[in-house]
């Protein structure tokens, strides 16, 4: 009665956009779509009508693997130890131009 | 209040202009019948896109032959020049879609050859192309969804398409001044459509596709009875405050 | 059970030794009280989560049910300008919808499942909709009043302390800028028309008026959720605060206006440099919200029909994508040759 039958469930896409050429895709949100092309059309119609976009991803939301929600894990603690990686580790003479 | 210019006294072109203005109009009221009833959310925002769409379209067409707003809103039925196919009742979404794949394919041959020919409405049809190539895809898309997908959507499409077939002959019809050969678009839109009815594994329509009537249809001013429906709930409000701004 | 990086449920590393009950409690405050967002896969308490289920989920059934009252109004827009902004304003109600679903389903939740609850009463909708829209001024009192108070509401939303909700909202409050406006203008035109619209303007104002300033719920000592809510940072002021400063808003709008807000005790408070109003009639507000208003019914039997007439669209999209799968993994293949 409600249509909920399994049958006209659609399945779930998530929604990369690139705002502008220079830029890179960025996730903008997700939507329901049957398939890649109808997912790419409703991603057009509701992610870029205010002209928000010049390229669209689609990718469905099962084809994504994540990395554990804790940030303090394995995975990104010993990125965080290297400042050394940053140019504000170094100090420069005052003066010294263009580094 | 400036009384709206008849049809009959405008040069040929934006005469023409003013049936395009007609056509879009029309329709875009029509979809926008659908507001907040569509089969699923996407799909009112796309409806209203292609809603709005043509909204636009209209309103720079009609601009160019007299005020929008006393030509929407002012004319009588016999006054409008719109086909007939554009101001036929929503129906179901099959009915919907199908209509949507008749105009939308006719509306693309129409603006690209009218971008062609480098005339004064031009410009304005290549802006227009662009928009109606994706009003195709869309249209094309979902044909090819509910011809091939269950049973019952075939059936329903299969029979919007062959209730739609009478009205598209119309399309065809010669429209002055446009400096385009709309008879000979025709073989190239049957073409395209059968392409996708094809595809979409449905059957093409074999009955007559226009009105036997002498006294012609749309592009005459000679319109359905549903037409007259349409009007009075577009132009009532308007037409209760003569001379009111909005 | 997906393993997406926003619409799952929450995660942890397989290899990390599951952390107990109260250190996890112990990140989620700290996290909140430091404002840090809180994202989908995080741990969260329970009640936040349903908390959070409830409200947005009502606040996407109240963008959807919304597009009723105005769409109802798009057929006889009285000028072609007028048909393309209302038609613009009544699609962003569905996107709106749309983000605010999206945004729900990170909390594991279905937008089936949402959208059958609504359509069985068991979740809520604003009741501001449940309000008929009789004349065009009305679209233009629903743009100033109702979207003024959803936006004086929405805009601390996008500090909310749940992320997507937050990211949703600062899409929303940038979009709906011109919804408020319109209906501004549009009554603005109609106040300084003729006798006859100018009466259609005043008339929308005196209806919509009382409901508009109900939008913020009951005052703070009766509200059910907003001390945990203001806790948790999903709330940041309180209902009474929020209504307050929209009052404060409007009197001087309406009287650029030249439309009279339907409060005799209405009146500038000097000490507390702020607008006093007469007393709101909670009866009505809690007739309205138990189904009794004037358009209950209607919206969701309008709603429902609008799902069920659509539900042999839905199965034969799905039905070909089924029968097509193996064409578009072609197509990709192909694509990336």
């Amino acid at each position: 009665m409600s249509g909920q039958s399994p049958q006209d469930a659609w399945p779930l896409w998530e929604v990369f956009v690139r705002g502008r050429r220079g830029l890179s895709h960025t996730h903008a949100g997700s939507l329901h779509a049957p398939d890649a092309q109808m997912a790419l059309r409703n991603a057009r119609d509701l992610y870029t009508r205010r002209a928000e976009g010049v390229s669209i991803w689609v990718v469905p939301s099962t084809a994504i693997t994540a990395s554990s929600p804790d940030e303090k894990d394995p995975f990104f603690e010993p990125a965080a130890d290297k400042p050394y990686r940053h140019p504000t580790f170094y100090e420069i003479p005052e003066g010294v131009k263009h580094l | 209040m400036t009384p709206v210019t008849a049809a009959e006294s405008l040069t040929p072109e934006l005469a023409a202009a003013r049936a395009l203005g007609d056509d879009a109009l029309v329709l875009a009221q029509r979809l926008g019948e659908w507001a907040g009833d569509a089969p699923v959310l996407e799909e009112d925002v796309a409806l209203t896109n292609i809603a709005l769409d043509l909204l636009g379209q209209a309103r720079t067409l009609l601009s160019l032959t007299g005020d929008e707003d006393e030509l929407a809103f002012l004319r009588e039925e016999h006054e409008f020049r719109n086909v007939q196919l554009a101001e036929l009742p929503i129906g179901d979404f099959a009915d919907t879609t199908a209509r949507q794949l008749y105009f939308s394919v006719y509306q693309e041959l129409l603006y690209a050859a009218l971008a062609d020919t480098g005339g004064a409405l031009a410009p304005l049809a290549a802006k227009a192309v662009v928009e109606v190539a994706y009003h195709r895809d869309h249209a094309e898309q979902w044909t090819l969804r509910l011809g091939d997908g269950t049973e019952e959507s075939h059936r329903r499409m299969q029979r919007a398409v062959d209730g739609l077939w009478r009205y598209t002959g119309e399309l065809f019809e010669p429209l002055d001044g446009l400096g385009v050969d709309l008879p000979g678009l025709h073989p190239v839109w049957r073409e395209r459509v059968a392409d996708v009815l094809g595809r979409a594994t449905l059957t093409v329509p074999g009955g007559p596709d226009r009105t036997p009537w002498a006294a012609g249809a749309g592009r005459q001013g000679v319109h359905t009875e549903a037409f007259g429906r349409l009007l009075a709930e577009m132009q009532y409000l308007h037409r209760a405050h003569p001379g009111a701004s909005w | 059970m997906t393993t997406t990086a926003e619409h799952t449920a929450p995660g942890r590393a397989a290899s990390a030794p599951p952390p107990d009950q109260g250190e996890l409690q112990a990140a989620f405050d700290d996290a909140v009280a430091a404002d840090t967002r809180i994202e989908p896969r995080d741990w969260m308490p329970d009640a936040y989560r349903a908390t959070l289920v409830r409200q947005m989920a009502q606040h996407a059934h109240s963008e959807i049910i919304g597009m009723q009252p105005e769409a109802n109004w798009i057929t006889r827009a009285p000028s072609l300008r007028r048909k393309a902004i209302l038609m613009a304003k009544v699609q962003d109600e569905a996107g709106h919808g749309l983000y605010l679903y999206s945004a729900t389903e990170t909390l594991g939740v279905s937008r089936d499942d949402l959208l059958d609850k609504l359509h069985a009463g068991r979740q809520r909708y604003s009741s501001i909709f449940n309000y008929p829209t009789l004349t065009w001024a009305d679209v233009g009192a629903i743009g100033w009043l109702v979207d003024g108070a959803a936006i004086t509401n929405q805009v601390p939303l996008c500090r909310c302390s749940y992320g997507p909700y937050a990211r949703a909202m600062v899409r929303i409050c940038k979009e709906e800028s011109f919804h408020q406006r319109q209906g501004y203008e549009l009554l603005l035109a109609l106040s300084r028309g003729t006798p006859e619209q100018h009466a259609m303007a005043q008339d929308a104002v005196n209806r919509w008026w009382w409901p508009s300033l109900m939008m913020f719920g009951p005052a703070d000592g009766e509200s059910a959720h907003s001390a945990q809510s203001m806790a948790w940072k999903i709330k940041r002021h309180s209902n009474d605060e929020l209504r307050q400063r929209f009052v404060d808003i409007c009197v001087p709008q309406a009287e650029v206006l030249g439309l009279t807000l339907p409060d005799p005790d209405l009146r500038w408070n000097e000490s507390r440099g702020s607008y006093d109003h007469g007393a709101i009639d909670w009866s009505e507000f809690q007739e309205v919200l138990r189904g009794n208003g004037p358009c209950n019914e209607q919206r969701l039997d309008r709603r429902r029909t609008a799902h069920e007439n659509g539900t042999w669209v839905r199965e034969a999209a799905a039905a070909y994508a089924a029968k097509h799968a193996a064409d578009q993994d072609n197509a990709h293949e192909e694509a990336r040759a």
